[in-house]
Parts: C-alpha cells; structure tokens; sequence
C-alpha cells in the first residue's frame, strides 16, 4: 500500500465498468451470431457442388411422393456433400435431421421417371432460378425468381420515399423554424409518437380505410397495391426522417439563421438557402435511414400491398417484398429445404442492404459532405 | 474632430424588456451619418441588445416588447408599415462570432444579392471583387473565391462576414464585437476597415474594448445596468467625462 494506492470506492467503480464492458460485449457477440446463422442458412443454397442435380432429385421426389412431405423437400444428397466439403455448420444440419441413406436409394430412381416437362425446369442452375420472374415456392414445381420481390420491393420502397420523404423534411423545416413554441411543443412529440405506432397497426389502417379510398378515388383495379402499401410504409417513414432531420435542422448554430435573416433574407429563404444546406449531411442520413426503414418493414408491406408477386412496375398493382416474403412463409416452410434457404438468402440480402445503405450513409456523410461545407 | 453631420438614426425613451425583465430604460441617443458610434460598457449592461434593436433581430427572441420610439431616417423602425426584411436590408450587421454559410466564398458574398432575384454572373462577379476589396480580403481569397468559406482563418471569416454585409449597400452598418474574438493582427485590420468604411455608412460598433472604441469611434455611448450614462463625442468621453461612472469605467476602476 502506498498513498496513491486505490480506494475500495474506486474498486467498486472498476466492477461496474467491467460489467458494463461484459454486457455490452454479449449484446455485440449475440448480433454478430444471428448474422452468422442468417448467412450460414443461406450458404446451404451454394454449399451443394451437385446442386442442380440434387433439385432434380427433389423435383422429381417431390412428384413421386407428394404426401411425404417432410423428406422430399429437405435433400440428404446436398446436405452429406456439403458437410464433408465445406462448412461443419452444415454437419450440424445433418446431426438434426440425420438423414436416412435410404431414401437416397429411390430419389434417383423418382428422377428417372420424371416427367420431360419438368425434368430440364428442375435442371436449371440456382441463378437460373434466382433470376426467375415466377415465385411460386410451394408447388410440385417450385420457382424461385427473385424478381418479381426485387421489383415489388423497389417500388413500394420508392413511393414510401417520394411521400415519406418531403413530407418529413418539410415538417422538420416547420416545426424547426416557422412554427411558434407552442405548436411545436405539440406538433413534435405527436409526430414521434407516430414511430411508436405498431406496424400492425397502420397496416390494419392502410388494409381497411387507405385501400377502399384510394379505389374510390382513383378506380384501380385492384383494391390492395404497391400504391397503398407504399403510402403505408411512409407512415413508418415520416416520424423516422423527421426525427432525424429536426435534429438536425436545429443543430446548425442559431448564428447562422441570425446572420442570414440579417442579411434581409425571410424564414423561407433562410430556412431553404442557408439552414437546410447546412444541415444537409443530417438530412440525408435521414432519407436514407428512411429507405432502409421501407425496405425492411414487414407488417405494413404484408397487409397493404396485395402480396402478389407480379413482374410489373405498375404501382398501382399488388406487389411483394421481400421482407413481406419472408414475414409470410417462413412460418410453414420445410426446414433445410431449398425454399428455406432462399429465404435466408432473402434475408442476408435485406441485412447487406440495410448494412451498405448505412455504410454509405457514414462514407458519404462524412466524407463528401462535410469536406463540400468544411473548406477544400 | 469633423463637423456634424446629419442624424440617421435616433432614438427617444428606447426601453426594452425581455418577458417581465426590463434590460434597457429610457435609451435618448442620435446617430450621426457617416460617423461611427461606439457603444461601450460591461457584459450585460444591455449595448448588445440596443444595438439589436436597431435592426429588429430582437424580434427573434421570444415575449420581448419595446417602449419609445426607435427612428432611422424619421421613420419608426417599429412601425406597422415597416416590413423587417426590407428594413434588414438596409441596415446591415456584423456579429460577434464569425458567421460564414457553409457555402464558397463567392456564394456567400453573393447570398445577400440573389435573396432579391437572380443577377447576371458578371454582375455578381463585380459585387464580389469590391465587396471583397472594401473588406481588405480580395488580395488573400481571389484565387480560392469557389472554396468553402469555413475553410479561412478566424480573421479571414470575419472579415468576409463584412464583405457580405456591405455586398448589399446598407445604410447602416451595426458591429457587435465584431473583433471579440480576433487576434491583435486582424483586429487592427478590421478597425482599419471600419474606419474606411464610414464614409459610405453610418456605422454602430459595440464593443468590450475601450483601446478600440477611442481609436476608431466619433461617438462613444456608455451602457451601465440598462441605462445610457453619458453620450458624448468620443474625445470628450475619453478625456473629460461627466459622470463619475464612465471615469471608473474608462480608467479602469471597475468593469
């Protein structure tokens, strides 16, 4: 012991800080595992070196024995290969279902007996079929093609943003700067109150009240569509730009507003020349925390969209996304079938978007911009 | 000293209040054109707020209201016919801290003159030579006008905030410590500055500095608690003042 020795006091702060430290490592390490077995779900799909051949099997199973339902979709063939091959989380697959070598015996038979029609769609590569413009996952002849979700994610996302977007902003620049105290005061908290709003719920409201009056108004064939879905997901939108975007509007330094309105500029242009430029960094993280939110959502696209998967840009016809795909079959999907995989593989594509959309948040925001107002 | 010249500004029992607190009581001062008018006095003593509601900035700040009049070319400033943004754009203000928009220096000299409708490139191009000439700033930024202005030294950012200020023609100029936070060098440049500058505007500079204000002002107004305590021509404030107050003041007693 000396005199700079610590005291039970500091000892006692050395434990919390550890313990903070702990928890915050496990939160971090739990996140990072659920990525992990999203992809590793998802790598199954790649793992296979005979994959095509191992989808005829299924294929042609699949046809043979429709009632037993559980084996002909899952594929000993695949799984045995990849787990000698490739990864052990694959083996723990097969310690799970232990699959049966018998049943191997009958799938190549079953494949000889396929059908000409359906024995060269069964053929087909897994990009083949990922590009496909058909989803249909539960049939005797499954059809994987992303496109139609591709397609009808992009534009329910798209109309979620052209309405979510300038309506957030736009609220953000009223209560920031125009609106007296007291509006503000009340205006704020409600507009945030909106982002604790469940989904479900503005799903609901979209599913009953939005649809019927946007039919009535604009006698669209049909009643549920991109259109609708895309207006409830700004729903979710609005709070989220307009949090963000508020904030930072009323983090550019008040001299900057004083400046400009002393330069005999009004609200308007001081508002739109000098504070929204400067605050654009914060703006644009906004939006494009925005686009992330709409392409995530799960509820308001599964309720409100119609859930078709069609191959058409036509907002004002049923579409479906992916996250509504998923949200709807992953509960009766067969599990370590080939469906299953692709939609984990749909999931690890949501993850990587919403992951680069921040990325490019970060690099872009904190690169591009803030060297556009900072000088060079 | 020169000869008196004509009253731009003036006020008559000024008072003013923020919510229930009183900050300025019965302020009676003219401001002669082409004349620089220096408002001294310790922190609080309200030079600051006077100064800010010349051009009505006071307007901002929320349940402030005025007694008096407040009068610029015997017009009341406070009137219901008077538009603030007109107003403001005659009476131009230099602030405390450096204010550069986050935008190119060219961009922010020209912010003042586009706010009134789109102006040919050249003519801006005019404005900004001499904007930035009047401001002594040209010869160091002519190379870098299309750069962020953030990206010029302290000094450097005031002195374009003048060059933007003056870019719009103001009849009034008003300085609230435009050198507070200045280093000796570019102080001595903007007072140059403010000296060169009166004989275009009427200019009304509040400032700690007491050095500062004998240096570049004609008037000098002392502020104690709200309250003007002697108006005089600069000279007789600094040399032979009236009121006891002001000689601590300026002989350094308190303050």
């Amino acid at each position: 012991m000396n005199r700079f020795s610590a005291t039970s006091k500091r000892f006692g702060e050395h434990i919390a800080e550890w313990s903070i430290r702990i928890v915050a490592s496990l939160s971090i390490l739990v996140i990072f595992l659920i990525f992990v077995f999203v992809f590793r779900e998802a790598a199954g799909l790649f793992s296979g070196a005979q994959r095509s051949q191992a989808a005829a099997e299924a294929a042609a199973s699949a046809s043979a024995t429709p009632a037993d339902h559980e084996q002909d979709v899952y594929n000993p063939d695949e799984e045995t290969d990849s787990a000698a091959t490739t990864s052990p989380s694959n083996a723990n697959d097969q310690d799970v279902y232990n699959p049966d070598a018998t049943i191997e015996e009958p799938a190549p038979a079953a494949a000889s007996t396929a059908t000409p029609e359906e024995a060269p769609q069964a053929s087909k590569s897994l990009w083949e079929q990922l590009t496909g413009s058909i989803w249909q996952p539960v049939s005797e002849d499954p059809k994987f093609g992303l496109i139609p979700l591709f397609i009808g994610t992009t534009k329910t996302t798209i109309v979620a943003i052209v309405i979510g977007a300038p309506l957030g902003i736009l609220a953000a620049l009223y209560t920031a700067f125009f609106a007296s105290p007291r509006v503000r005061n009340i205006v704020k908290p409600t507009i945030e109150l909106l982002a604790g709003f469940p989904s479900v719920v503005i799903g609901f409201f979209c599913l009953t009240i939005v649809a019927t009056f946007l039919q009535d108004v604009l006698g669209t064939a049909f009643r549920l569509n991109a259109l609708v879905g895309g207006f409830g997901l700004s729903l979710a939108v609005i709070p989220l730009v307009y949090s963000i975007a508020e904030e930072s509007l009323t983090a550019v330094p008040r001299s900057l507003r004083e400046a400009s309105l002393a330069l005999g500029s009004t609200e308007w242009q001081t508002a739109y020349r000098v504070m929204l430029p400067a605050a654009a960094p914060g703006v644009f993280a906004a939006v494009l925390l925005g686009v992330g939110r709409a392409f995530g959502e799960t509820m308001i696209a599964l309720m409100a969209t119609g859930n078709a998967a069609m191959k058409t840009w036509s907002v004002f016809e049923p579409a479906r996304t992916f996250a509504a795909t998923i949200g709807s079959e992953m509960g009766e999907v067969v599990w370590g079938s080939e469906h299953y995989g692709i939609l984990f593989l749909l999931g690890s594509m949501l993850f990587l978007f919403s992951f680069g959309l921040n990325a490019v948040t970060e690099l872009y925001v904190k690169s591009r911009l803030i060297k556009k107002f900072q000088g060079k | 000293m020169a000869k008196e010249t004509s009253i731009k500004a003036r006020t008559q029992t000024f008072s003013f209040f923020y919510g229930q607190k009183q900050a300025l009581f019965d302020i009676n001062i003219d401001m002669h054109e082409n004349r620089v008018t220096a408002f001294i006095g310790p922190s609080g003593c309200g030079k600051s707020t006077f100064l800010r509601s010349i051009n009505r900035m006071n307007d901002l700040i929320e349940s402030t209201k005025h007694t008096g009049l407040m009068e610029v070319d015997g017009v009341d400033v406070y009137g219901s016919d008077v538009d603030v943004v007109t107003l403001r754009r005659r009476i131009g203000m230099v602030f405390q801290k450096s204010t550069p928009f986050p935008k190119s220096i060219f961009e922010n000299i020209t912010y003042g003159l586009t706010l009134t409708g789109k102006k040919s490139k050249s003519e801006l191009e005019e404005v900004v030579e001499s904007s930035l000439r009047r401001a002594a700033l040209w010869e160091e930024v002519k190379d870098r006008l299309h750069h962020s202005a953030l990206g010029l030294s302290g000094g450097q950012q005031q002195r374009l905030c003048i060059a933007r200020a003056v870019s719009v023609n103001p009849e009034i100029l008003l300085m609230d410590e435009p050198c507070s936070a200045l280093d000796p060098i570019s102080t001595g440049k903007v007072e140059e500055l403010i000296t060169q500058l009166k004989d275009q505007y009427t200019i009304v500079l509040v400032t700690h500095n007491m050095q500062q204000a004998a240096r570049v002002s004609d008037y000098t107004g002392f502020f104690l608690m709200g309250k003007l305590i002697e108006f005089d021509r600069t000279r007789t404030i600094f040399t032979s003042p009236s009121k006891k107050e002001t000689e601590d003041y300026i002989t350094g007693r308190f303050g």
